[in-house]
Protein backbone atom coordinates (compact mmCIF):
# COMPACT_ATOMS: atom_id res chain seq x y z
CA UNK A 1 0.00 0.00 0.00
CA UNK A 2 3.06 2.71 0.70
CA UNK A 3 4.79 1.84 -2.34
CA UNK A 4 1.75 2.15 -4.52
CA UNK A 5 0.79 5.68 -2.85
CA UNK A 6 4.94 6.47 -3.23
CA UNK A 7 5.12 5.14 -7.02
CA UNK A 8 1.78 7.89 -7.68
CA UNK A 9 2.79 10.36 -6.27
CA UNK A 10 6.25 10.56 -8.11
CA UNK A 11 4.12 10.08 -11.17
CA UNK A 12 2.31 12.89 -9.85
CA UNK A 13 5.33 14.80 -9.65
CA UNK A 14 6.18 14.15 -12.87
CA UNK A 15 3.37 15.36 -14.65
CA UNK A 16 3.76 18.77 -12.61
CA UNK A 17 7.43 18.78 -13.60
CA UNK A 18 7.08 17.84 -17.32
CA UNK A 19 4.35 20.14 -18.32
CA UNK A 20 5.75 23.14 -16.60
CA UNK A 21 9.11 22.69 -18.14
CA UNK A 22 7.63 22.07 -21.79
CA UNK A 23 5.45 25.09 -21.13
CA UNK A 24 8.11 27.24 -20.24
CA UNK A 25 10.55 25.58 -22.83
CA UNK A 26 7.82 25.93 -25.68
CA UNK A 27 7.14 30.02 -24.64
CA UNK A 28 11.16 30.60 -25.00
CA UNK A 29 11.00 29.20 -28.81
CA UNK A 30 7.69 30.37 -29.42
CA UNK A 31 7.05 32.43 -32.58
CA UNK A 32 5.03 35.46 -32.80
CA UNK A 33 4.49 38.30 -29.85
CA UNK A 34 2.85 36.85 -27.19
CA UNK A 35 1.76 40.23 -25.95
CA UNK A 36 -0.52 40.43 -29.54
CA UNK A 37 -1.76 37.45 -28.79
CA UNK A 38 -3.47 38.08 -25.77
CA UNK A 39 -4.12 41.15 -26.69
CA UNK A 40 -6.32 40.10 -29.84
CA UNK A 41 -8.12 37.27 -26.81
CA UNK A 42 -8.81 40.21 -24.54
CA UNK A 43 -10.59 43.32 -26.64
CA UNK A 44 -11.11 41.30 -29.73
CA UNK A 45 -9.00 41.42 -33.44
CA UNK A 46 -10.68 44.58 -34.03
CA UNK A 47 -8.84 46.67 -31.05
CA UNK A 48 -6.21 49.39 -31.86
CA UNK A 49 -3.52 45.86 -31.11
CA UNK A 50 -0.49 47.38 -31.08
CA UNK A 51 -1.21 50.32 -28.35
CA UNK A 52 -3.21 47.51 -26.00
CA UNK A 53 -0.29 44.76 -26.81
CA UNK A 54 2.11 47.54 -25.20
CA UNK A 55 -0.27 47.70 -22.27
CA UNK A 56 -0.64 43.73 -21.60
CA UNK A 57 2.91 43.40 -22.02
CA UNK A 58 4.24 45.76 -18.84
CA UNK A 59 1.29 45.20 -16.82
CA UNK A 60 2.01 41.25 -17.00
CA UNK A 61 6.05 41.78 -17.26
CA UNK A 62 6.38 39.62 -20.30
CA UNK A 63 9.38 41.76 -20.95
CA UNK A 64 11.46 40.11 -18.16
CA UNK A 65 13.88 36.91 -18.29
CA UNK A 66 11.98 34.15 -18.95
CA UNK A 67 13.83 31.67 -16.64
CA UNK A 68 12.32 34.37 -13.86
CA UNK A 69 9.00 34.02 -14.80
CA UNK A 70 9.43 30.13 -14.82
CA UNK A 71 10.61 30.01 -11.66
CA UNK A 72 8.06 31.99 -10.38
CA UNK A 73 5.33 29.75 -11.88
CA UNK A 74 7.30 26.83 -9.73
CA UNK A 75 6.84 28.77 -6.37
CA UNK A 76 3.42 29.69 -7.31
CA UNK A 77 2.77 25.97 -7.98
CA UNK A 78 4.01 25.43 -4.48
CA UNK A 79 2.04 27.89 -2.86
CA UNK A 80 -0.96 26.20 -4.85
CA UNK A 81 -0.93 29.40 -6.61
CA UNK A 82 -1.35 29.09 -10.50
CA UNK A 83 -1.05 32.76 -11.71
CA UNK A 84 -3.44 34.54 -13.15
CA UNK A 85 -5.41 33.64 -16.86
CA UNK A 86 -3.78 36.64 -19.52
CA UNK A 87 -7.29 36.99 -20.65
CA UNK A 88 -10.12 37.27 -17.98
CA UNK A 89 -7.48 38.23 -15.00
CA UNK A 90 -8.82 35.65 -12.89
CA UNK A 91 -7.04 33.46 -10.70
CA UNK A 92 -6.30 30.31 -12.69
CA UNK A 93 -7.00 28.06 -9.77
CA UNK A 94 -10.53 29.86 -9.46
CA UNK A 95 -11.86 29.21 -13.02
CA UNK A 96 -10.04 25.34 -12.57
CA UNK A 97 -11.86 24.55 -9.70
CA UNK A 98 -15.32 25.41 -11.24
CA UNK A 99 -14.56 23.08 -14.59
CA UNK A 100 -12.54 20.48 -12.95
CA UNK A 101 -15.88 19.78 -11.02
CA UNK A 102 -17.99 19.60 -13.93
CA UNK A 103 -15.56 17.38 -15.87
CA UNK A 104 -15.25 14.92 -12.94
CA UNK A 105 -18.70 14.82 -13.39
CA UNK A 106 -18.73 14.20 -16.91
CA UNK A 107 -15.63 11.33 -16.73
CA UNK A 108 -17.80 9.94 -13.67
CA UNK A 109 -21.03 9.96 -15.62
CA UNK A 110 -19.21 8.00 -18.72
CA UNK A 111 -17.79 5.74 -16.72
CA UNK A 112 -20.71 4.39 -14.87
CA UNK A 113 -23.11 4.04 -18.33
CA UNK A 114 -19.94 2.49 -20.26
CA UNK A 115 -20.09 -0.12 -17.24
CA UNK A 116 -23.74 -0.51 -17.50
CA UNK A 117 -23.41 -1.33 -21.67
CA UNK A 118 -19.82 -3.00 -21.96
CA UNK A 119 -19.83 -5.36 -19.15
CA UNK A 120 -23.03 -6.78 -19.71
CA UNK A 121 -22.40 -7.37 -23.42
CA UNK A 122 -19.84 -8.87 -22.69
CA UNK A 123 -21.47 -11.28 -20.23
CA UNK A 124 -23.72 -12.14 -22.78
CA UNK A 125 -21.36 -12.61 -25.33
CA UNK A 126 -18.82 -14.37 -23.29
CA UNK A 127 -21.48 -17.05 -21.99
CA UNK A 128 -22.14 -18.72 -25.55
CA UNK A 129 -18.63 -17.74 -27.43
CA UNK A 130 -19.26 -17.88 -31.20
CA UNK A 131 -23.06 -17.57 -30.49
CA UNK A 132 -25.48 -14.53 -32.02
CA UNK A 133 -24.57 -12.39 -28.98
CA UNK A 134 -20.62 -12.81 -29.43
CA UNK A 135 -20.71 -11.93 -32.95
CA UNK A 136 -22.87 -8.83 -32.38
CA UNK A 137 -21.19 -7.57 -30.02
CA UNK A 138 -17.42 -8.20 -31.91
CA UNK A 139 -18.82 -6.53 -34.72
CA UNK A 140 -20.24 -3.88 -32.55
CA UNK A 141 -16.95 -3.38 -30.90
CA UNK A 142 -15.06 -3.20 -34.11
CA UNK A 143 -17.20 -0.21 -35.72
CA UNK A 144 -17.40 1.73 -32.62
CA UNK A 145 -13.33 1.45 -31.97
CA UNK A 146 -13.13 2.46 -35.61
CA UNK A 147 -15.28 5.65 -35.23
CA UNK A 148 -13.30 8.94 -34.01
CA UNK A 149 -15.07 10.06 -30.86
CA UNK A 150 -15.96 12.97 -32.61
CA UNK A 151 -17.53 11.89 -35.69
CA UNK A 152 -19.63 9.61 -32.87
CA UNK A 153 -20.58 12.57 -30.50
CA UNK A 154 -21.77 14.56 -33.91
CA UNK A 155 -23.67 11.45 -35.09
CA UNK A 156 -25.40 11.05 -31.30
CA UNK A 157 -26.46 15.57 -31.47
CA UNK A 158 -27.90 15.04 -34.95
CA UNK A 159 -29.60 11.54 -33.81
CA UNK A 160 -30.91 11.82 -30.23
CA UNK A 161 -31.19 16.13 -30.36
CA UNK A 162 -31.80 16.95 -34.00
CA UNK A 163 -34.17 14.48 -35.23
CA UNK A 164 -35.64 13.08 -32.32
CA UNK A 165 -35.55 15.84 -29.71
CA UNK A 166 -35.23 13.82 -26.74
CA UNK A 167 -31.41 15.52 -25.51
CA UNK A 168 -30.19 19.01 -25.29
CA UNK A 169 -27.77 19.50 -28.25
CA UNK A 170 -25.14 21.73 -25.64
CA UNK A 171 -25.21 23.01 -22.59
CA UNK A 172 -24.70 22.66 -18.95
CA UNK A 173 -26.26 22.52 -15.52
CA UNK A 174 -29.12 19.17 -15.54
CA UNK A 175 -28.23 15.66 -15.51
CA UNK A 176 -29.97 15.81 -19.17
CA UNK A 177 -27.89 17.99 -20.35
CA UNK A 178 -24.70 15.25 -19.65
CA UNK A 179 -26.21 12.67 -20.85
CA UNK A 180 -24.85 13.60 -24.71
CA UNK A 181 -21.36 14.17 -24.14
CA UNK A 182 -21.16 11.08 -20.91
CA UNK A 183 -23.31 8.84 -23.61
CA UNK A 184 -20.27 9.53 -26.84
CA UNK A 185 -17.78 8.74 -24.18
CA UNK A 186 -19.53 5.59 -23.11
CA UNK A 187 -19.91 4.32 -26.16
CA UNK A 188 -15.90 4.12 -26.72
CA UNK A 189 -15.24 3.02 -23.69
CA UNK A 190 -17.81 0.34 -23.63
CA UNK A 191 -16.51 -0.87 -27.37
CA UNK A 192 -13.17 -1.88 -25.74
CA UNK A 193 -14.54 -3.31 -22.50
CA UNK A 194 -17.12 -5.76 -23.40
CA UNK A 195 -14.73 -7.49 -25.62
CA UNK A 196 -11.90 -7.52 -22.42
CA UNK A 197 -15.21 -9.17 -20.18
CA UNK A 198 -16.48 -11.63 -23.11
CA UNK A 199 -12.83 -12.98 -23.01
CA UNK A 200 -13.02 -12.84 -19.26
CA UNK A 201 -15.98 -14.48 -18.90
CA UNK A 202 -15.46 -17.11 -21.17
CA UNK A 203 -12.20 -18.18 -19.64
CA UNK A 204 -13.85 -18.30 -16.55
CA UNK A 205 -16.68 -20.04 -18.18
CA UNK A 206 -14.51 -22.85 -18.97
CA UNK A 207 -13.06 -23.46 -15.19
CA UNK A 208 -14.00 -26.41 -13.20
CA UNK A 209 -15.64 -24.31 -10.21
CA UNK A 210 -17.80 -22.74 -12.57
CA UNK A 211 -18.60 -26.54 -13.94
CA UNK A 212 -19.38 -27.75 -11.18
CA UNK A 213 -21.95 -24.87 -10.44
CA UNK A 214 -23.73 -25.73 -13.37
CA UNK A 215 -23.74 -29.64 -12.94
CA UNK A 216 -25.04 -29.15 -9.05
CA UNK A 217 -27.67 -27.62 -10.70
CA UNK A 218 -28.01 -24.05 -9.35
CA UNK A 219 -29.83 -21.38 -12.06
CA UNK A 220 -27.37 -19.69 -14.33
CA UNK A 221 -27.86 -16.48 -13.26
CA UNK A 222 -26.71 -17.51 -9.51
CA UNK A 223 -23.63 -19.20 -11.61
CA UNK A 224 -22.87 -15.68 -12.97
CA UNK A 225 -23.17 -13.70 -10.27
CA UNK A 226 -21.55 -15.78 -7.66
CA UNK A 227 -18.66 -17.66 -9.42
CA UNK A 228 -18.48 -15.54 -12.78
CA UNK A 229 -18.58 -11.88 -12.02
CA UNK A 230 -15.83 -11.26 -9.26
CA UNK A 231 -13.15 -13.52 -10.91
CA UNK A 232 -13.90 -12.12 -14.67
CA UNK A 233 -14.04 -8.72 -13.01
CA UNK A 234 -10.35 -7.84 -12.55
CA UNK A 235 -8.67 -8.22 -16.03
CA UNK A 236 -11.95 -5.79 -17.01
CA UNK A 237 -10.88 -3.22 -14.31
CA UNK A 238 -7.41 -3.48 -14.48
CA UNK A 239 -8.15 -3.14 -18.51
CA UNK A 240 -10.02 -0.05 -17.30
CA UNK A 241 -6.85 1.26 -16.10
CA UNK A 242 -5.18 1.43 -19.41
CA UNK A 243 -8.53 3.66 -20.35
CA UNK A 244 -7.71 6.26 -18.13
CA UNK A 245 -6.23 8.08 -21.13
CA UNK A 246 -9.16 7.42 -23.29
CA UNK A 247 -10.98 8.97 -20.73
CA UNK A 248 -8.98 11.94 -20.26
CA UNK A 249 -8.38 12.51 -23.91
CA UNK A 250 -11.91 11.95 -24.68
CA UNK A 251 -12.70 14.64 -22.23
CA UNK A 252 -11.47 17.05 -24.08
CA UNK A 253 -12.73 16.07 -27.46
CA UNK A 254 -16.57 15.26 -26.03
CA UNK A 255 -16.12 19.02 -23.64
CA UNK A 256 -14.98 20.76 -27.12
CA UNK A 257 -17.88 19.25 -28.97
CA UNK A 258 -20.46 20.27 -26.55
CA UNK A 259 -18.98 23.17 -25.23
CA UNK A 260 -19.23 21.74 -22.06
CA UNK A 261 -17.43 24.05 -19.47
CA UNK A 262 -14.93 21.41 -18.61
CA UNK A 263 -11.04 21.49 -18.12
CA UNK A 264 -10.68 20.20 -21.46
CA UNK A 265 -12.63 23.31 -23.03
CA UNK A 266 -10.84 25.33 -20.94
CA UNK A 267 -7.27 24.30 -22.67
CA UNK A 268 -8.84 24.37 -25.87
CA UNK A 269 -9.84 27.82 -25.22
CA UNK A 270 -6.21 28.49 -23.52
CA UNK A 271 -4.55 27.66 -26.43
CA UNK A 272 -6.51 29.36 -29.12
CA UNK A 273 -6.10 32.51 -27.38
CA UNK A 274 -2.54 31.88 -25.81
CA UNK A 275 -3.40 31.83 -22.81
CA UNK A 276 -0.21 30.32 -21.04
CA UNK A 277 -0.71 30.49 -17.12
CA UNK A 278 -4.15 28.67 -18.68
CA UNK A 279 -2.52 26.00 -20.99
CA UNK A 280 -0.33 25.38 -18.08
CA UNK A 281 -2.64 25.08 -15.41
CA UNK A 282 -5.15 22.88 -17.07
CA UNK A 283 -2.81 20.76 -18.60
CA UNK A 284 -1.53 20.22 -15.16
CA UNK A 285 -5.01 19.48 -13.93
CA UNK A 286 -5.87 17.28 -16.73
CA UNK A 287 -2.43 14.75 -15.92
CA UNK A 288 -2.89 15.11 -12.58
CA UNK A 289 -7.12 13.77 -13.55
CA UNK A 290 -5.16 11.00 -15.17
CA UNK A 291 -2.76 9.91 -12.42
CA UNK A 292 -6.00 9.87 -10.04
CA UNK A 293 -7.94 8.16 -12.02
CA UNK A 294 -5.04 5.21 -12.78
CA UNK A 295 -4.46 4.91 -9.14
CA UNK A 296 -8.37 4.56 -8.41
CA UNK A 297 -8.46 1.94 -10.56
CA UNK A 298 -5.16 0.30 -9.22
CA UNK A 299 -7.15 0.45 -5.75
CA UNK A 300 -10.37 -0.98 -7.08
CA UNK A 301 -8.28 -4.03 -8.30
CA UNK A 302 -6.24 -4.72 -4.91
CA UNK A 303 -9.97 -4.42 -3.36
CA UNK A 304 -11.12 -7.00 -5.93
CA UNK A 305 -8.04 -9.47 -5.46
CA UNK A 306 -6.00 -9.06 -2.69
CA UNK A 307 -3.16 -11.07 -4.04
CA UNK A 308 -1.93 -8.64 -6.57
CA UNK A 309 -0.81 -6.36 -3.52
CA UNK A 310 0.86 -9.46 -1.79
CA UNK A 311 2.79 -10.15 -5.06
CA UNK A 312 4.21 -6.70 -5.23
CA UNK B 1 -4.77 8.32 -29.22
CA UNK B 2 -2.96 4.53 -27.14
CA UNK B 3 -1.88 2.00 -29.58
CA UNK B 4 -1.35 -0.39 -25.89
CA UNK B 5 -5.47 -0.70 -25.39
CA UNK B 6 -5.87 -2.16 -29.10
CA UNK B 7 -2.73 -4.32 -28.81
CA UNK B 8 -3.93 -5.30 -25.51
CA UNK B 9 -7.27 -6.04 -27.12
CA UNK B 10 -6.27 -7.97 -29.69
CA UNK B 11 -4.69 -10.48 -27.53
CA UNK B 12 -8.54 -11.56 -27.18
CA UNK B 13 -9.68 -14.11 -29.31
CA UNK B 14 -12.55 -14.19 -31.35
CA UNK B 15 -13.66 -15.61 -34.90
CA UNK B 16 -14.10 -13.03 -37.98
CA UNK B 17 -12.20 -15.11 -40.35
CA UNK B 18 -11.12 -12.93 -43.80
CA UNK B 19 -11.46 -10.00 -41.70
CA UNK B 20 -7.55 -9.37 -42.31
CA UNK B 21 -7.68 -9.55 -46.07
CA UNK B 22 -10.81 -7.19 -46.07
CA UNK B 23 -9.02 -4.98 -44.33
CA UNK B 24 -5.99 -5.32 -46.70
CA UNK B 25 -8.92 -4.76 -49.82
CA UNK B 26 -10.02 -1.65 -48.10
CA UNK B 27 -6.67 -0.23 -47.30
CA UNK B 28 -6.19 -0.55 -50.68
CA UNK B 29 -9.12 1.02 -52.41
CA UNK B 30 -8.61 3.94 -50.42
CA UNK B 31 -4.68 4.51 -50.80
CA UNK B 32 -5.56 3.77 -54.57
CA UNK B 33 -8.47 6.78 -54.13
CA UNK B 34 -5.66 8.90 -51.75
CA UNK B 35 -3.06 8.25 -54.09
CA UNK B 36 -4.72 8.13 -57.90
CA UNK B 37 -8.08 10.33 -56.88
CA UNK B 38 -6.10 13.85 -56.80
CA UNK B 39 -4.38 12.81 -60.44
CA UNK B 40 -7.86 12.07 -62.21
CA UNK B 41 -10.04 14.74 -60.30
CA UNK B 42 -7.70 17.56 -61.89
CA UNK B 43 -10.54 19.91 -59.71
CA UNK B 44 -8.87 22.17 -57.48
CA UNK B 45 -10.11 21.33 -53.69
CA UNK B 46 -10.09 24.94 -53.07
CA UNK B 47 -11.94 26.43 -56.15
CA UNK B 48 -14.73 27.96 -55.52
CA UNK B 49 -18.46 28.51 -57.08
CA UNK B 50 -21.18 30.45 -54.91
CA UNK B 51 -23.34 28.87 -57.98
CA UNK B 52 -23.20 25.33 -57.16
CA UNK B 53 -23.05 25.88 -53.92
CA UNK B 54 -24.52 22.43 -51.61
CA UNK B 55 -24.80 20.79 -55.19
CA UNK B 56 -26.57 17.45 -54.66
CA UNK B 57 -24.67 14.12 -55.33
CA UNK B 58 -24.26 12.82 -58.78
CA UNK B 59 -25.09 16.07 -60.76
CA UNK B 60 -21.92 18.06 -62.29
CA UNK B 61 -19.83 17.31 -59.47
CA UNK B 62 -19.99 13.48 -58.76
CA UNK B 63 -19.98 13.85 -55.00
CA UNK B 64 -21.90 17.11 -55.28
CA UNK B 65 -20.14 20.49 -53.00
CA UNK B 66 -19.66 22.02 -50.33
CA UNK B 67 -21.43 25.22 -49.26
CA UNK B 68 -18.31 27.57 -51.24
CA UNK B 69 -19.60 25.22 -54.28
CA UNK B 70 -16.01 23.31 -54.05
CA UNK B 71 -15.88 20.12 -55.57
CA UNK B 72 -16.55 17.35 -52.74
CA UNK B 73 -15.09 14.53 -54.31
CA UNK B 74 -11.63 16.84 -54.93
CA UNK B 75 -11.67 18.01 -51.08
CA UNK B 76 -12.01 14.03 -50.07
CA UNK B 77 -9.91 12.91 -52.42
CA UNK B 78 -6.97 15.71 -51.14
CA UNK B 79 -8.28 14.70 -47.52
CA UNK B 80 -7.66 11.24 -47.91
CA UNK B 81 -4.41 12.33 -49.01
CA UNK B 82 -3.54 14.00 -46.30
CA UNK B 83 -4.24 11.98 -43.90
CA UNK B 84 -2.14 9.25 -45.18
CA UNK B 85 0.52 11.01 -45.45
CA UNK B 86 0.32 12.46 -42.33
CA UNK B 87 -0.21 9.74 -40.72
CA UNK B 88 2.61 7.43 -42.32
CA UNK B 89 4.94 10.46 -41.89
CA UNK B 90 4.21 9.88 -38.06
CA UNK B 91 4.11 6.81 -37.89
CA UNK B 92 7.54 6.37 -39.62
CA UNK B 93 8.95 9.48 -37.02
CA UNK B 94 7.50 7.27 -34.70
CA UNK B 95 8.88 3.48 -35.04
CA UNK B 96 12.08 4.12 -36.41
CA UNK B 97 13.36 5.97 -33.35
CA UNK B 98 11.21 3.72 -31.33
CA UNK B 99 12.79 0.55 -32.63
CA UNK B 100 16.25 1.72 -32.06
CA UNK B 101 16.04 2.74 -29.19
CA UNK B 102 13.89 -0.48 -28.19
CA UNK B 103 17.06 -2.55 -29.40
CA UNK B 104 20.03 -0.53 -28.06
CA UNK B 105 18.29 -0.72 -24.50
CA UNK B 106 18.03 -4.41 -24.79
CA UNK B 107 21.37 -4.73 -26.00
CA UNK B 108 23.75 -2.26 -24.13
CA UNK B 109 21.23 -2.51 -20.85
CA UNK B 110 22.95 -0.48 -17.82
CA UNK B 111 23.05 3.15 -17.69
CA UNK B 112 21.71 3.32 -21.60
CA UNK B 113 18.50 1.34 -20.56
CA UNK B 114 17.77 2.91 -17.53
CA UNK B 115 18.19 6.54 -18.92
CA UNK B 116 15.88 5.16 -21.96
CA UNK B 117 13.38 3.66 -19.49
CA UNK B 118 12.92 6.84 -17.36
CA UNK B 119 12.48 8.90 -20.64
CA UNK B 120 9.67 6.32 -21.30
CA UNK B 121 8.39 7.19 -18.15
CA UNK B 122 8.28 10.55 -18.13
CA UNK B 123 6.45 10.14 -21.69
CA UNK B 124 3.92 7.72 -20.35
CA UNK B 125 2.96 9.53 -17.41
CA UNK B 126 1.16 12.53 -19.68
CA UNK B 127 -1.77 11.68 -22.19
CA UNK B 128 -0.70 11.59 -25.59
CA UNK B 129 -3.39 14.15 -26.75
CA UNK B 130 -1.89 16.65 -23.72
CA UNK B 131 1.35 16.52 -25.44
CA UNK B 132 -0.09 17.40 -28.78
CA UNK B 133 -2.12 20.12 -27.48
CA UNK B 134 0.48 21.71 -25.54
CA UNK B 135 2.63 21.65 -28.68
CA UNK B 136 -0.32 23.32 -30.63
CA UNK B 137 -0.60 25.85 -27.64
CA UNK B 138 2.32 27.49 -29.36
CA UNK B 139 2.36 27.46 -33.09
CA UNK B 140 -2.17 26.43 -33.78
CA UNK B 141 -2.64 25.08 -37.09
CA UNK B 142 0.75 24.37 -38.21
CA UNK B 143 1.78 20.52 -39.75
CA UNK B 144 5.28 20.74 -37.75
CA UNK B 145 3.81 20.88 -33.75
CA UNK B 146 0.59 18.29 -34.94
CA UNK B 147 3.28 15.77 -36.49
CA UNK B 148 5.94 16.30 -33.65
CA UNK B 149 3.46 15.87 -30.68
CA UNK B 150 2.33 12.54 -32.01
CA UNK B 151 5.31 11.27 -32.92
CA UNK B 152 6.51 12.02 -29.64
CA UNK B 153 3.69 10.37 -27.73
CA UNK B 154 4.03 7.28 -30.35
CA UNK B 155 7.56 5.90 -30.37
CA UNK B 156 6.98 5.09 -27.19
CA UNK B 157 5.27 2.06 -27.83
CA UNK B 158 7.59 1.11 -30.42
CA UNK B 159 10.37 1.25 -27.73
CA UNK B 160 8.78 -1.00 -25.26
CA UNK B 161 7.55 -3.72 -27.27
CA UNK B 162 11.00 -3.71 -28.68
CA UNK B 163 12.36 -3.67 -25.81
CA UNK B 164 10.79 -6.19 -24.06
CA UNK B 165 10.70 -8.60 -26.77
CA UNK B 166 14.49 -8.19 -27.62
CA UNK B 167 15.42 -8.84 -24.13
CA UNK B 168 13.38 -12.05 -24.23
CA UNK B 169 14.77 -13.29 -27.16
CA UNK B 170 18.47 -12.69 -26.14
CA UNK B 171 18.17 -14.47 -22.97
CA UNK B 172 17.46 -17.49 -24.72
CA UNK B 173 19.87 -20.33 -24.84
CA UNK B 174 20.14 -21.02 -28.48
CA UNK B 175 21.55 -17.08 -28.50
CA UNK B 176 24.38 -17.54 -25.93
CA UNK B 177 25.09 -21.02 -28.30
CA UNK B 178 25.22 -18.63 -31.39
CA UNK B 179 27.54 -16.15 -29.40
CA UNK B 180 30.43 -18.81 -28.58
CA UNK B 181 29.84 -20.52 -31.77
CA UNK B 182 31.53 -17.18 -32.77
CA UNK B 183 28.31 -15.19 -34.93
CA UNK B 184 28.61 -11.75 -34.42
CA UNK B 185 25.43 -9.36 -33.61
CA UNK B 186 24.65 -8.18 -36.88
CA UNK B 187 23.72 -12.05 -37.97
CA UNK B 188 21.81 -12.87 -33.93
CA UNK B 189 20.15 -9.51 -34.59
CA UNK B 190 18.72 -10.58 -38.37
CA UNK B 191 18.63 -13.99 -37.97
CA UNK B 192 17.00 -14.41 -34.65
CA UNK B 193 15.67 -11.13 -33.41
CA UNK B 194 14.45 -9.35 -36.12
CA UNK B 195 11.89 -12.45 -37.15
CA UNK B 196 10.46 -12.20 -33.88
CA UNK B 197 10.00 -8.38 -33.74
CA UNK B 198 8.93 -8.05 -37.19
CA UNK B 199 5.13 -8.99 -36.78
CA UNK B 200 5.09 -7.10 -33.89
CA UNK B 201 6.11 -4.13 -35.08
CA UNK B 202 3.86 -4.54 -38.38
CA UNK B 203 1.04 -4.73 -36.00
CA UNK B 204 1.79 -1.77 -33.80
CA UNK B 205 2.88 0.19 -37.51
CA UNK B 206 -1.00 -0.02 -38.58
CA UNK B 207 -2.37 1.01 -35.15
CA UNK B 208 -0.18 3.80 -34.85
CA UNK B 209 -1.57 4.85 -37.95
CA UNK B 210 -5.31 4.54 -36.96
CA UNK B 211 -4.10 6.71 -34.15
CA UNK B 212 -2.38 9.40 -36.15
CA UNK B 213 -5.58 9.59 -38.40
CA UNK B 214 -7.97 9.91 -35.42
CA UNK B 215 -5.76 12.50 -33.62
CA UNK B 216 -5.28 14.73 -36.35
CA UNK B 217 -8.92 14.59 -37.84
CA UNK B 218 -10.08 15.26 -34.33
CA UNK B 219 -7.71 18.21 -33.75
CA UNK B 220 -8.79 19.71 -36.85
CA UNK B 221 -12.83 19.30 -35.15
CA UNK B 222 -12.47 21.06 -32.66
CA UNK B 223 -10.52 23.66 -34.36
CA UNK B 224 -6.77 23.24 -32.78
CA UNK B 225 -5.02 21.15 -35.78
CA UNK B 226 -5.08 22.56 -39.54
CA UNK B 227 -7.30 25.53 -40.35
CA UNK B 228 -10.44 25.16 -42.94
CA UNK B 229 -8.82 26.01 -46.19
CA UNK B 230 -6.86 22.85 -46.22
CA UNK B 231 -9.01 19.91 -47.47
CA UNK B 232 -8.75 17.65 -43.93
CA UNK B 233 -11.30 15.03 -43.19
CA UNK B 234 -12.13 16.38 -39.82
CA UNK B 235 -12.45 19.93 -40.67
CA UNK B 236 -14.63 19.31 -43.70
CA UNK B 237 -16.86 17.61 -41.39
CA UNK B 238 -17.42 20.24 -39.34
CA UNK B 239 -17.52 22.91 -42.07
CA UNK B 240 -20.49 21.18 -43.50
CA UNK B 241 -22.49 20.62 -39.99
CA UNK B 242 -24.18 23.44 -40.29
CA UNK B 243 -26.07 22.84 -43.85
CA UNK B 244 -26.84 19.19 -42.22
CA UNK B 245 -30.37 19.79 -42.79
CA UNK B 246 -29.98 20.66 -46.25
CA UNK B 247 -27.45 18.14 -47.30
CA UNK B 248 -26.81 15.23 -45.20
CA UNK B 249 -25.08 13.18 -47.32
CA UNK B 250 -22.34 15.49 -47.65
CA UNK B 251 -21.08 15.59 -43.89
CA UNK B 252 -21.48 11.52 -43.54
CA UNK B 253 -18.89 11.19 -46.52
CA UNK B 254 -15.74 12.41 -44.85
CA UNK B 255 -17.50 10.77 -41.55
CA UNK B 256 -17.40 7.65 -43.25
CA UNK B 257 -13.78 7.87 -45.22
CA UNK B 258 -12.55 8.52 -41.81
CA UNK B 259 -14.21 5.41 -40.83
CA UNK B 260 -13.16 3.08 -43.50
CA UNK B 261 -9.57 4.37 -43.23
CA UNK B 262 -9.36 3.35 -39.13
CA UNK B 263 -11.58 0.25 -39.64
CA UNK B 264 -9.25 -0.91 -42.75
CA UNK B 265 -6.18 -0.06 -40.35
CA UNK B 266 -7.41 -1.79 -37.60
CA UNK B 267 -8.48 -5.05 -39.54
CA UNK B 268 -5.22 -5.24 -41.02
CA UNK B 269 -3.41 -4.93 -37.47
CA UNK B 270 -5.23 -7.79 -36.13
CA UNK B 271 -7.28 -9.11 -38.48
CA UNK B 272 -8.86 -13.06 -37.66
CA UNK B 273 -8.75 -11.66 -33.79
CA UNK B 274 -10.17 -8.40 -33.91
Amino acid sequence: MRNFLVARLMQAGIVAMVVGALCFLLMRVLPGDAAMRIAAGRYGPDARIAEAADKVRLELGLDRPVLLQFLEWLGGLLRLDLGHSLVTGAPVVDELQVQLGASVWLAASALLISLLIGPVIGIFSGLKPGGIADRTGLVGAVVFRAIPPFVLGLMLMLILSKQLGWLPPAGFGSPREILLPALTLALGLAAMSSRVTRNAVAAVAKTPYFAFARHKGLPEAIVVRRHGIRNAAIPVVSYLGLQAIYLVEGVVVVESLFAYPGIGHALVHAIVERDIPMVQGTALVMGLMFVAIAALVDAISLWLDPRFGRAA
Amino acid sequence: MSTIDNVSLARGRARLSGSRAFGAALLLLLGAFALIGPVIVPTDPAAQDFGASLAPIGGDYALGADHYGRSLLARLAHGARLSFGLAFLTMLAAAVPGVLLGLAAAWRGGGTERLLELLATVVLALPGLMLVLLLLAFSPGNYGPLFLGLSLTLWVEFYRVTRATTKTVLAQPHIEAARMLGFGSGYILRNYVVPVIAPMIATLTAFAMATAIIAVSTLSAISVGLQPPTPELGSIIVELLPYYAEAPLHVLLPALLIFLLVLGLQLVADGDRA
